[in-house]
């Protein structure tokens, strides 16, 4: 074979393959920015994702008394469901540990992420993203992780160190 | 006939202890003289049964189990003031072969089974990819189909083994977070390739449109390998509880990544660290480190027959028969021990037997009528072998909670009784 000869037909398998690729049938729509921002619900640990506002743990009391606090207990502390606060520094050992926000949660982040899409239970997505701000600071605070006027917004919360950042290993065979 | 030959008796020979019997003897198809005795005819005699003297019911739209099996159902549990929230378990113990029947695939939600209209559902795309697209489900029913048949099993299966205390249930109280259909639907890599993949995109965030919005992050490599966007189950629209009308199969790996009710897919650099990947999901050890992304399903098996509530009534011939799958590729054996795992007996693999599939495995039991510890042990393709359950829990403690796969065991009791034990 030719240079010429092996160049068309590296040329050719190239408009081959490229072709077998354009067969999709590209039925998709193109997403608008704007629709994008609206059905973006997720935050990174970077903070991607977070809305403009801010509150404060002081602030957050009063939300998580009228929202939370029938299904969390008092400051969060649990019972019906799910306990929210304490453990902190205690996960080692046999006995069953005390997963909360506090002493097992990796991000401060998860935490906005999370009440944002699934709670209140009753009624997921219905909380303003101040109430957010501040219940999350809430939580924070009951946690002892942040002081009860800190104000968290959306350049404050990345970057709050959780007690149990440094918790996780990524699993491998063999674990 | 060479096998006859080599095995010239198979009905008698005994490939371990307790009566386990070689994995041909005892199954369809083995014609073996004198195995089986015929029953003796009942002394309540053969009659013409109403059922024969008029005419039976009419059609009906959709097709219903017989009246007769309504306790074949799934059970399930939640938290308080959350009915939605929590698991309904597959009754394995009542199901045969491979397949689960739609009504009878486990179901594990957060926030409820949401009542999602087909035609204002929307799949949408985005982040670090060239065309942000939003698919519709009609979009979606145009594009080539596969099927493949996959088990899908909760993170939180057989949890209740890591526990100290052998718990008094059954096959589908401890084990039942597992099922096993053939979903047909759109390769994700085909969307991908359409939306052009950053380089720098390594993980995808997919999300559900349940209230709870349940989200969780997919390494890229998984979801441009065997992905698929499932809108069938077995042959119809998926259930409502099982994703309808469309949900991420990522074949092999735990149920919580599966994510239902798929809304959202968002290519992204970093794991997003959702809730359920960092609060739920994690195996904490002993030293109080958690092991985190835990993606396949490790391999493993259970007997299914006999197990709890499925009491032996008499002394005999019984087939042993279970399940077995990884996360990894194929079952290559099952191994049977019916003396606590002292010997063991290699299993018969009933076909297909298909990669990331629930495989089915039988074996033929004379029992005598004494004690027996009934375990099954299941070894993959990669030359994974499933672990004791000592093994395990020396490796992860009592608290990992999830992706539990060690060696199970039902105690026989003479009285032909059979519960959950430790062996």
């Amino acid at each position: 074979m030719s240079m010429r000869e092996a160049a068309a037909l590296a040329l050719l398998l190239a408009l081959a393959c490229a072709g077998a690729r354009a067969e999709g049938p590209e039925l998709g729509r193109p997403a608008t920015p704007s629709e994008i921002a609206r059905f973006d619900i997720s935050v990174g640990p970077d903070g991607a994702g977070l809305p403009p506002g801010s509150g404060t743990a002081r602030e957050g009391r009063v939300v998580y008394e009228a929202r939370c606090v029938a299904c969390h207990g008092e400051k969060g502390e649990g019972k019906p469901n799910d306990r929210l606060v304490g453990g902190v520094g205690a996960l080692a050992g046999q006995k069953p540990a005390t997963k909360t926000v506090g002493s097992y949660w990796p991000y401060a982040t998860t935490v906005f992420d999370y009440v944002r899409r699934a709670m209140p239970f009753d009624a997921p997505k219905s909380l303003r993203d101040e109430d957010l701000y501040a219940v999350t600071a809430y939580l924070l605070h009951l946690n002892g992780v942040i002081g009860e006027d800190a104000t968290v917004d959306a350049a404050t919360l990345p970057k709050i160190v959780m007690p149990n950042r440094n918790g996780f290993a990524p699993f491998a065979p063999g674990d | 006939m060479k096998r006859r030959r080599r095995t010239p008796t198979p009905d008698l020979e005994q490939a371990a202890g307790a009566g386990l019997m070689h994995r041909r003897a005892f199954i369809a198809g083995a014609a073996i003289a004198g195995a089986v005795a015929a029953e003796p005819a009942r002394a309540e005699g053969l009659a013409v049964e109403p059922w024969m003297t008029a005419p039976g019911s009419p059609f009906t739209g959709y097709g219903q189990p017989s009246r007769f099996e309504a306790g074949v159902a799934r059970v399930f549990a939640n938290p308080p003031n959350a009915p939605g929230s929590g698991a309904a378990r597959t009754p394995l113990h009542r199901l045969q072969g491979m397949i689960t029947p739609n009504g009878l695939h486990f179901e594990r939600s957060h926030s409820g089974v949401p009542d999602i209209d087909p035609d204002k559902h929307r799949l949408l795309i985005h982040g670090l990819v060239t065309r942000p697209l939003v698919f519709s489900l009609e979009t979606l029913s145009r594009y080539p189909m596969e099927s493949r048949i996959a088990f899908i099993e909760c993170g939180g299966n057989s949890a209740q083994l890591y526990q100290t205390e052998a718990l008094d249930a059954d096959a589908q109280r401890l084990h039942g977070l597992v099922s096993c259909a053939e979903w047909t639907g759109v390769r994700l890599s085909t969307l991908l390739d359409e939306a052009g993949v950053d380089p720098t995109a390594l993980w995808v965030l997919a999300e559900g449109g349940d209230a709870a919005g349940m989200s969780r992050s997919v390494p890229i490599a998984k979801a441009m390998d065997d992905a698929l966007i499932a809108l069938y189950q077995n042959g119809e629209r998926i259930r409502p509880s099982n994703g309808y009308p469309m949900r991420l199969l990522l074949p092999g790996y735990e149920g919580n990544m599966q994510v239902k009710w798929l809304r959202r897919l968002k290519l992204v650099e970093t794991p997003v660290m959702t809730r359920d990947e960092t609060a739920k999901y994690t195996l904490l050890r002993p030293d109080g480190s958690a092991l985190q992304f835990v993606f396949g399903t490790e391999v493993k098996s259970v007997i299914t027959q006999p197990s709890p509530e499925l009491s032996l009534k008499e002394p005999g011939l019984h087939e042993i028969s279970g399940l077995a799958w990884s996360g990894a590729g194929r079952i290559v054996k099952v191994e049977v021990s019916a003396d606590g795992g002292r010997s063991w007996a290699e299993a018969h693999l009933q076909q297909p037997i298909l990669s990331k599939a629930l495989t089915r495995f039988r074996l033929g039991w004379r029992w005598d009528g004494g004690p027996a510890v009934l375990q099954s042990r299941a070894t993959d393709e990669e030359g994974n072998v499933q672990p004791t359950r000592e093994a395990l829990l020396a490796r992860r403690g009592a608290r990992a909670l999830y992706h539990f796969n060690g060696v199970a065991s039902w105690g026989v009791a003479a009285s032909g009784r059979v519960t959950h034990v430790y062996a």
